[in-house]
Formats: structure tokens, C-alpha cells, sequence
């Protein structure tokens, strides 16, 4: 379960970084996500890749991506971003889905290999991947926080504030967006690849719509703009998806169908109640000291 | 033919997004709501096609509004971006709560059985026919109403410029019931008449709306006439894309129309006045 953390940790990260610095949407994440998580097993299971190297490639080819759906819509609103990001999350869906040749259709990849999988006990495989996954956060993290710091986030959260003072005053407000929102995708590209060779198996149903939500959610109730909200946003939202797992179970008399509605329902109105009353979050962002 | 009845929920989500300024992405939901507002009109109740179709505009107009008014309208002093995310998350829990009542099973509307029409050498099925008929008629009394009715052109004034409607005492906030009550109703006639085609599930509205976006953003985002020009332009593109692609992919044409279009020609082929 903290493993879950991570990765949704991972994506509240990444989605900072886009969302709350740069005041950029991203409403699919997921297809980034599923993007990752595909690379990186085709290149594992197909190509024979070590690990890092199919994580590495994943990272890489995510923020490719990213930075074509942030050139595409570069002179435009942020509505465009957010239909264009939505479509991008619905097509990786679909390609996944139908190149049986490639991604085996909605039968999904399975066998992706994970780090000493086999040779310890599934225990130890948990622990020593949690372990991984909480390096990655932590790098994330520092990698963030240092972001948040520099001249670079600065700039970011005048372009979020108002993109027009910060062109005026000679900031390349483009280069800096499309880079802020390629280095998200990767990272979110980075999320996806661990989770695929956590879970050992990669398929199209895996990668809901409902993910983006998880991962907005965790930002928000967490606090956007801030990295410790991020961190803090995910490890509520996994506790969060428990209780309402164990709360359903007690309600009497539901087929399983109604059970998984009620629990996507709470999802979807929970990220709502936060937007319309706590839209800061449970940690408000504090700008630095320039 | 395809294009015309995608025309019906893309002038929905067009419309809302003029007076609004927010793409509202709950129409999905709405879309499903009024499917199975029509489904029960249609089996429980035993009406036929095109009553049940006004029975699903009545239905996903209803909760549009009230889904606006609890919603998403508190949330619009926030911006169309934030506003945008909670009509995800609404779109997600209403989505679920059809899902609650009906489940996940495939639905099939309730339709005398009827032989296919021989034009030459075309085959029309009137089913197919019925809907094309039912999009033109919805499309037309919209362009009427926005044309010729006292609160069209006050809808028509708040999309133009909301300031100035404003000081001409037009209320914005009956607007914008009005415009949800349209749109969505809109939305939901075009989920049935997708529906009508084929079955429903809780994923029907789900299932097109990529093909919507595409329409909206193909023609201008807000402009009425581009939502047509776009849903029959995509309508096509998705025909003719059966010729070199696996029919899976009909809906990444729309994707593809869109990134193409947005590169080529942002303000999409009508550009953005809003009729």
C-alpha cells in the first residue's frame, strides 16, 4: 500500500510541478502514466533492456511526448492543454489496446521483470521495492524542492501569476513552460515504468481515467504548490481509498458493481469538496525568499 | 450521417463553454444520463424513440442544472482550469451513480424491428434515419430559439460580451441555468440517439466524447456553426479513416484532427465568435 503512495506521490509531484508552479493542466495523466509503464515493459520483456535502462527510456520518451503536447498548444489558453492532454490519455488507451502485435492487446504484457523478483520471497521483493520507490520520491522530491528555489521556479509561478508581466519582463514564457511540463511527464513517465514493473503486468483497463483523478486529488487535498503537500496529498489519499474500502464492505445487501460505484463516487465528490472548500489544501503553499 | 448526430452533444459542450468560458467535461456523464433517461422512457415507459428522446433532454437538461448550480458554479470565481478538474470529478461520480442503478451491463433500447431502406445501391437503415431527422430537428429549433426568442439573444449577449450584457440588465446567472439546461440537454439527446444506434452502458457518453472535443475544437471552441461544420468534418474524417485504419481507432482521428487543427489554424475553422 505505501508503495501505491509512492507512485501516486510520484504523480502529485510531477503534477506540481506543472499545475501547481506553472499554473499549466494536465488532465491526463494517465496516459502519461500508461506512456511509462508501456516503454518501459516493451523494453524490458521485449527487447531484453535491463531495468534501469527500460525506466530510463520510459522517463526519456514520457517528456518527448510531453513536449509535443505543450509546443501543439503553446499560443493557446490552458483550456486547449486541458482537452488536448484529456484526448492524449484516451488515445494511449486505445493504441495500447488494439497494436496486438505490439502491447498484446487488452490481454496486457505480463511477465515484465522486477529487481530480484524470484530470487527473494515476494515479502522482501515489497520491501526492497518500496525502498526503490521511496529513493524515487525522495529524488523527486529534492529535485523539486530545488526547482521551487531556483531562478526557474521563480519564473514559473510569475508565468501561473500572469503570463504577460513575466513576457514583459523578457522571460521566454513558451521555453519555460514546455520544459516544466516535459520534465512532469517525465517524472510522471518515471511513475509509470516502476509501477509496471511492480505490478509485473501493464493493460489498458489498468489506466482509467479515474488514475488522473487519484493524482489530482492527492495535490489538492495535500496542497498545490507545495512539494510536502504533494508527498503528505498521496499518503492521505491511499488511507483515504482503504477506508472507503473497508467502509463499503460494511454496507449490507450491494452487488460488488455498486460497491466499486460508491467507492469512485466518494473519489470524484471527495476531489470536489476539497476544490470548493479547502482549495489550498491541508499544507497552503509559502513562497520562498527570493 | 455520423457527423450529423455527433453535431447534437457538440453544440453542447460549445454552447456552455461561450457563456461559461470553461470546457465543461461532465457532458460525458450527462451524455450516459440522458441515454438512460430516454431507455427508461422507453421500456418502462413505452414511448417511442423520438418521445424518449425529449424525455432525455428534459432528464440530462435537469441535471445539468442542478449539477451546475451545487457544482461547478461555486467553483467558476476559481478559474475555467479548476472548474475544468471538477467537471471531471463530477463527471467520474455521476458516471458511478448511473453505474449504481443500472450496472455494468450493455442495454438495448426497445425498437420495432424494421427492414433496411434500398436507395440504389445504399442501404439506410431507418433507425439511422429516425436520428439523423431527430439531430436536424434539435439543431433547428436551437438556431430558431437562439435566433428569434428574447432569451436566445440574451444567451447570444452573454456569450458576445458578458460586461455589456450585464449593464444591458441581462441576469447572467439565468443565462447560465439556461445554457447548462440547453447544453447538457443537448448532451443527453446525443447520447440517446448514439445509444439508439447501438446499446448504452455507463461508458456511452465516455465512449464519444473525444469525438466531441474534436467537433468543438475543430470548428472554434464557442462558435455554434463551427460545432457543425466540425462534427460533420470529423464525422467524415472517422468515416474515411475506416479505409486505411482498424475501425478501433475512429476516435484517435479526432485526437489527431485536433492536434492538426490547433497547429494549422488554432481558432478552429470558424474561429470563436460564438454564432
Amino acid at each position: 500500500m505505501l508503495t501505491f503512495a509512492g507512485f501516486y506521490g510520484l504523480m502529485a509531484l510531477g503534477l506540481n510541478l506543472v499545475w501547481g508552479m506553472a499554473g499549466m493542466i494536465n488532465l491526463g495523466l494517465v496516459g502519461f502514466f500508461a506512456f511509462g509503464a508501456y516503454v518501459s515493459a516493451l523494453a524490458t520483456v521485449n527487447m531484453g533492456a535491463p531495468i534501469p535502462a527500460g525506466v530510463a527510456a520510459a522517463s526519456a520518451l514520457t517528456a518527448g511526448a510531453g513536449v509535443v503536447m505543450a509546443l501543439t498548444t503553446r499560443n493557446l489558453r490552458g483550456d486547449y492543454l486541458a482537452i488536448v492532454t484529456l484526448g492524449f490519455s484516451e488515445v494511449v488507451r486505445l493504441v495500447a489496446s488494439n497494436e496486438i502485435w505490439l502491447t498484446k492487446g487488452t490481454d496486457g504484457i505480463s511477465g515484465i521483470p522486477g529487481p530480484w523478483r524470484g530470487r527473494v520471497t515476494p515479502e522482501t521483493f515489497n520491501l526492497i521495492y518500496l525502498a526503490i520507490v521511496a529513493v524515487f520520491v525522495v529524488a523527486a522530491f529534492w529535485l523539486l524542492e530545488r526547482v521551487r528555489h531556483s531562478p526557474f521556479g521563480r519564473v514559473l509561478r510569475a508565468i501561473r501569476d500572469d503570463e504577460q508581466i513575466a513576457a514583459v519582463a523578457g522571460k521566454p514564457v513558451v521555453a519555460f513552460k514546455v520544459q516544466a511540463f516535459a520534465v512532469s511527464a517525465g517524472i510522471l513517465g518515471t511513475a509509470g515504468a516502476l509501477y509496471g514493473h511492480y505490478i509485473s503486468y501493464v493493460a489498458p483497463d489498468s489506466f482509467a481515467p479515474l488514475i488522473t483523478i487519484y493524482a489530482v486529488l492527492a495535490l489538492t487535498a495535500g496542497g498545490t504548490g507545495d512539494n510536502r503537500g504533494a508527498v503528505v496529498g498521496a499518503l492521505l489519499l491511499v488511507f483515504f481509498m482503504e477506508s472507503t474500502r473497508f467502509a463499503t464492505g460494511w454496507l449490507p445487501g450491494l452487488r460488488p458493481v455498486q460497491v466499486a460505484a460508491v467507492r469512485e463516487f466518494l473519489i470524484g465528490a471527495s476531489l470536489v469538496v476539497v476544490l470548493r472548500w479547502r482549495p489550498g489544501g491541508l499544507i497552503p503553499e509559502r513562497i520562498p525568499r527570493a | 450521417m455520423a457527423g450529423t448526430v455527433l453535431a447534437v452533444p457538440a453544440i453542447g459542450f460549445t454552447a456552455i463553454y461561450a457563456v461559461l468560458r470553461f470546457p465543461n467535461f461532465a457532458l460525458a456523464s450527462h451524455a450516459t444520463i440522458g441515454a438512460f433517461g430516454g431507455y427508461v422512457a422507453n421500456t418502462a415507459g413505452g414511448l417511442p424513440a423520438w418521445a424518449a428522446v425529449a424525455v432525455a433532454f428534459a432528464v440530462a437538461g435537469l441535471v445539468g442544472v442542478l449539477s451546475d448550480t451545487l457544482v461547478l458554479r461555486p467553483l467558476r470565481p476559481a478559474g475555467a482550469i479548476t472548474t475544468a478538474i471538477a467537471a471531471v470529478a463530477l463527471n467520474i461520480a455521476l458516471e458511478n451513480v448511473v453505474r449504481f442503478v443500472f450496472g455494468n451491463d450493455h442495454r438495448g433500447y426497445d425498437l420495432p424491428l424494421q427492414r433496411d431502406w434500398q436507395v440504389a445501391a445504399i442501404r439506410v437503415g431507418p433507425q439511422q434515419f429516425q436520428n439523423l431527422l431527430i439531430a436536424l430537428v434539435a439543431m433547428a429549433a436551437l438556431f430558431l430559439f437562439l435566433a428569434f426568442t428574447r432569451t436566445g439573444k440574451a444567451m447570444r449577449a452573454v456569450a458576445d460580451n458578458p460586461t455589456l450584457a450585464n449593464v444591458k440588465g441581462v441576469d447572467a446567472d439565468r443565462v447560465g441555468r439556461l445554457v447548462n439546461f440547453v447544453g447538457m440537454g443537448l448532451a443527453g439527446v446525443g447520447g440517446m440517439l448514439l445509444g439508439l444506434d447501438t446499446s448504452i452502458d455507463p461508458l456511452t457518453g465516455f465512449r464519444v466524447i473525444l469525438s466531441v472535443f474534436a467537433a468543438a475544437v475543430v470548428g472554434g471552441l464557442g462558435s455554434i456553426p463551427g460545432a457543425v461544420v466540425g462534427a460533420l468534418t470529423i464525422g467524415v474524417a472517422e468515416e474515411l479513416s475506416l479505409v486505411a485504419l482498424a475501425p478501433a481507432y475512429r476516435t484517435a482521428v479526432g485526437f489527431v484532427a485536433i492536434l492538426f487543427v490547433l497547429t494549422l489554424r488554432p481558432r478552429g475553422i470558424l474561429g470563436e465568435r460564438a454564432y
